[in-house]
């Protein structure tokens, strides 16, 4: 018997989707081994994740509420890798956007909910968007490369966000914790069912990759950022502006990421504070890998890590292991996808060696 | 210019600078070896995770300080494997390979570390690694302080500085580790073996990384804290193009980060109340950058770097 390798022309949906269920559940038996090393049972904690993330209404709502960012850090990894835009820096775009929110949304203007909600969200949009389009411009001038820079900014970012809610932004009120003045309550995003802290911010990304979805699909933009992504060099033979359309990508890629910092400030938190995100941005990338980088299954891909970071938080207060499993299920998520893609490329033939006469 | 003047002639800040830029070697030399195979290792900032902890954790459960390196460059060695056979073996994305290292290294040992001690509030703490006396050179007025009180890692990370510029440079092995980064194909009309290259320097490169994140907790520091790496290992990625890919650039940039970082901390002393601490905390992220942008025109990137090889391949 040999293994031979036949390249793919191109792989069916059937294929990438079925490649992307199996990365997520082999993460998800790969963790049965730390949770035996930790002393528990892997089906008790399988169970009790699934009734964490799932069991009741609230545990269900409590699901979205988490999959909210991520499905939108999630669009603006998928949107850029697909143009071969390494933006790693989602997390720090995020948090630009949360705090443009903050400095629009907390008394400068005073507008009623229908104009005020729009007006933050642009300006969270512009901001994470103009945080992705710096580095972009870095590239194109100097030929910087953008995944250290994007990785770099990241904790530029994050000091930033701790240094202005430690001090020009910080709520006199907060009885000494460093977190910024509250948004006006016309700024806040309305919650989707009451009691629950669900919020509007989950439309806005639903909505998000449905435009997404139809603009890679159907428009000049976005068959350029295709073109882009397939061959820089074909595209721009072919009259395609390539760095133009590398700063689209860059500025809604961004914007998606900064629109997620908006959801967390105006739909959760209310105010802006260095640990806002707990890695909402890096989780971003797993998800749109996890997607294959289509909109569409970004979502539900931002379902998938939201239910195993809710359900390990729920496991790990019952059983007292680790919720860190969580972190564990989605780093192996990603190289198991990695993997996978691997099977997208290549057709693996086992072989009976044949006697030639 | 009193307040320079004091920084730069004090014994003391010399000293700071070279402990800082311990890591940064370790971590520099690391990502040269691999970069210079063709492999970017994206798992660096990870695999300085994995190291502090395993280095860490090993002593904390009695193992001696040298076992305890031992058993960090050995955790950075087995995620370097991983990535090469993402990378290399199954030529998949170097990127995302890297992205996905970095991820698992860290939640892996900080599920360990949380594993192993679940009840702790305060980080416990090991008998770090002591700076040693070098006879003769330590006692020399100002120089003795400032450069050879140095723990024994330091002095580590100096020899293979060393070392790695003699086997790059002055090896058979060394030559073939350049060409496999840059000319794939002539390595393999030699009978080399382009993988087996790949793979050995990435796992060796990956277990030089670990060593810098172990300097962190057996000697800059006495415990395992979370988030302690901070970037570090982003920061030799940038650094690492600064250095243009050679051993005796890539000490230089550590330290000269290493002079700088030393300077902001006491500079921030002098003048803390006027600017606050973060615009000091950011300037080396800020650096980095900058360093990035400074060179990115004529960095002479090895020319086969982030591409995969298949055996028989030809162009």
């Amino acid at each position: 018997m040999t293994i031979r390798l036949e390249p793919r022309e191109d792989a069916g949906l059937g294929l990438k989707i079925g490649v992307s269920i199996a990365a997520g559940l082999v993460a998800l038996l790969l963790v049965a081994i730390p949770v035996l090393f930790a002393g528990g049972s892997p089906l008790t904690a399988y169970g009790l994740m699934i009734q964490g993330a799932f069991g009741s209404m609230f545990a269900f709502s409590e699901t979205l509420n988490r999959a909210t960012p991520l499905i939108l850090t999630g669009l603006a990894c998928a949107v850029a890798f697909r143009a071969k835009l390494w933006n790693i820096g989602a997390e720090g775009q995020l948090y630009i956007g949360a705090l443009a929110a903050v400095c629009v949304g907390s008394g400068l203007l005073q507008l009623p909910p229908a104009l005020m909600i729009p007006t933050v969200m642009i300006a969270g949009f512009l901001a994470g968007g103009l945080m992705m389009v710096i580095p972009t411009v870095i590239k194109q001038r100097f030929g910087a490369d953008e995944v250290v820079i994007t990785l770099l900014l990241n904790f530029v970012v994050i000091l930033l966000i701790q240094m202005l809610v430690e001090g020009p932004l910080k709520d006199p009120l907060s009885m000494g914790w460093p977190q910024s003045v509250s948004l006006i309550a016309e700024a806040k995003l309305p919650k989707l069912l009451p009691r629950l802290r669900m919020h509007w911010g989950l439309i806005v990304g639903l909505v998000a990759a449905l435009v997404l979805w139809l603009m890679v699909r159907k428009t000049v933009l976005g068959f350029e950022i295709r073109a882009v992504g397939e061959n820089k060099a074909a595209a721009r033979f072919a009259g395609i502006p390539v760095d133009a359309t590398m700063l689209k990508v860059a500025l809604i890629s961004g914007g998606l990421a900064g629109l997620a910092g908006v959801g967390e400030v105006a739909g959760v938190k209310g105010y802006l504070s260095s640990d806002l995100s707990p890695g909402f941005g890096y989780s971003g990338i797993v998800v749109a890998m996890l997607a294959g980088l289509s909109p569409i299954g970004t979502v539900i891909a931002a379902l998938f890590v939201a239910a195993v970071f809710v359900g390990a938080d729920s496991m790990s207060r019952a059983t007292g292991i680790s919720s860190y499993i969580a972190d564990l299920v989605v780093a192996l998520s990603l190289l198991c996808v990695l993997v996978g893609s691997f099977f997208l490329r290549f057709r693996v033939k086992w072989e009976r060696q044949s006697v030639v006469a | 210019m009193d307040v320079l003047f004091d920084i730069l002639g004090s014994a003391n800040f010399w000293a700071a600078a070279i402990r800082i830029a311990t890591p940064l070697i370790f971590g520099v030399l690391g990502a040269l070896i691999c970069e210079r195979a063709g492999v970017l290792n994206l798992g660096i900032e990870g695999i300085f995770v994995a190291g502090a902890m395993a280095g860490w954790l090993a002593v904390y459960l009695g193992a001696g300080l040298w076992g305890g390196v031992l058993i960090a460059a050995l955790a950075g060695a087995l995620f370097g494997l991983l990535h090469a056979f993402l990378t290399v073996i199954l030529g998949l994305s170097q990127h995302v390979s890297g992205i996905g290292i970095t991820l698992l290294a860290t939640s892996v040992s900080y599920f360990t570390y949380r594993t192993a001690l679940p009840d702790v509030s305060s980080p416990p703490r090991i008998a770090a690694f002591q700076p040693v006396s070098i006879p003769g050179l330590s006692d020399l007025p100002f120089f003795g302080p400032a450069l050879f009180q140095q723990t024994p890692l330091t002095f580590l990370a100096l020899v293979f500085v060393l070392l790695v510029a003699l086997v790059l440079y002055r090896t058979p092995l060394g030559l073939a580790i350049r060409a496999v980064g840059d000319n794939p194909a002539s390595v393999e009309a030699q009978g080399l073996s382009v993988v087996g290259l790949r793979v050995g320097a990435v796992v060796a490169g990956s277990a030089l990384m670990a060593l810098g994140g172990a300097f962190l907790t057996m000697s800059a520091f006495d415990a395992f804290f979370f988030g302690m790496v901070n970037g570090r290992g982003w920061i030799c990625i940038a650094l690492v193009v600064f250095a243009s890919w050679q051993p005796g650039k890539a000490l230089l940039g550590a330290l000269l980060f290493g002079a700088f970082d030393a300077f902001q901390i006491r500079l921030q002393a002098q003048i803390g109340q006027v600017v606050p601490g973060q615009v000091f905390l950011m300037m080396p992220y800020l650096l980095s950058i900058v360093a990035l942008i400074v060179v990115a025109r004529r960095a002479d990137y090895p020319r086969a770097l982030l591409q995969p090889w298949t055996k028989g391949q030809r162009h």
